[in-house]
């Protein structure tokens, strides 16, 4: 065929468009929804969600997890076109977890003794915190990689990480309403391992999905 | 060569707002940037030249909402052909290094004749009959959208959509060539 041929057929098409920025506002949206149906009716809301919510610790946990979605977002935005890099993304992210994981050493290191320390850290779910995040975000992760594969994304391995990063950090948040742990020990480490979990997950299936 | 990215530019702002015209001039000119871009590096391979033009250009098409209008147009359009090429390699299981080159020497070469492309013919012959007559009606004979559909019976929104999927279908099975 020749070139010109297809350029006429390629003008004929005036299918509607949608920006990066929507779709991924789409892949959110759906992502929260199912985390929130999970969180509802297979791990259940903690059960003083109401007055937790008129504590500060409830709402630093959201604003971290939300922090980390967020970060996974704007890189992923950028990730997403060719030729776009994922600095501003990598620096939210990487300034969240440091001030987390820096307020959770100076907690623990805070405490009476080793035990109470530890204590703090295994909190009462340290075994299916992470892996709760996890699946909390895979419906996400998935829709997230589909969305991304329909954009031109020339960093696959990037883009994978971004878009878990996406899903982890929305994940994690809407897995606040579900858990009951309060300490920035706890969250810097099990709910940080959670969201990097799917990170790399996403990091691994772009590798192999993320091609156009 | 700045000039060729404003030029570019424009057509592509125009083309995007529903101006068919200026699109088919903006795709025309980059086809024959990617045609000198690809014959220069791809010295081995002359044969191939076309298949990749036209293969960047319907991902330029299905990609173009990834284009923000606030940055350069030329760099985005050389990050497609280049991202392109290497998967071309990739595919071909071809060893080479692309060396990271500025965009702007992406505008600057002479243009090579305009060959055949061969694959895209190849996929255009596994698409279902009806999409196979609309994309080639509307490419030969110039047939409008709602021409093309009325010839094989359906109405010009059905024909919208079946020749977006054709589209798509296309570049897929391009990418999937070799």
């Amino acid at each position: 065929m020749r070139t010109e041929d297809l350029i006429e057929a390629l003008a004929a098409d005036g299918a509607p468009i949608r920006p990066p920025p929507r779709r991924l506002a789409a892949v959110a949206g759906a992502g929260a929804l199912v985390a929130l149906v999970l969180v509802l009716v297979w791990l259940r809301p903690r059960h003083d969600l109401m007055s937790a919510m008129q504590g500060g610790m409830f709402w630093m946990k959201a604003l971290y997890t939300a922090a980390l979605g967020l970060a996974g977002y704007l890189a992923i935005e950028r990730l997403s076109r060719p030729a776009g890099g994922g600095r501003r993304g990598w620096l939210l992210g990487g300034a969240a977890l440091a001030v987390f994981v820096a307020a959770g050493v100076v907690q623990a290191m805070r405490s009476p003794d080793i035990q109470a320390a530890l204590h703090m850290l295994r909190g009462h779910s340290w075994h299916s915190c992470s892996v709760n995040i996890l699946i909390l975000g895979l419906p996400m992760l998935a829709l997230g990689l589909v969305a991304v594969r329909g954009m031109a994304p020339t960093r696959p391995v990037a883009a994978g990480f971004a878009t878990g990063l996406f899903a982890g950090g929305v994940a994690a948040t809407v897995y606040g309403l579900h858990c009951a742990e309060n300490t920035f020990t706890f969250v810097a480490l099990w709910y940080s391992l959670g969201v990097l979990l799917l990170a790399a997950l996403g990091a691994l299936l772009g590798r192999w999905v993320l091609r156009w | 060569m700045t000039e060729t990215e404003t030029r570019l530019k424009a057509l592509m702002l125009r083309g995007l707002e529903g101006d068919a015209s200026a699109y088919r001039a903006c795709l025309a000119l980059l086809g024959a940037r990617l045609r000198a871009y690809f014959a220069r590096r791809m010295a081995g391979a002359p044969g191939d030249v076309e298949d990749l033009v036209q293969e960047t250009l319907l991902a330029v098409h299905l990609k173009r909402s990834t284009w923000d209008p606030s940055q350069s147009f030329t760099a985005w359009a050389h990050a497609v052909a280049r991202y392109k090429l290497i998967d071309h390699w990739r595919r071909r299981k071809i060893r080479q290094t692309l060396p990271i080159e500025d965009h702007i020497e992406f505008l600057a070469a002479e243009e090579p004749e305009p060959s055949v492309g061969i694959e895209l013919d190849r996929a255009l012959a596994s698409l279902p009959e009806r999409q196979r007559i609309l994309v080639s009606d509307v490419k030969l004979t110039g047939l409008s959208l709602a021409e093309a559909g009325a010839r094989v019976g359906i109405s010009e929104g059905a024909a919208k959509v079946a020749l977006h999927r054709a589209l798509k279908v296309l570049a897929e099975r391009m990418r999937h060539a070799d």
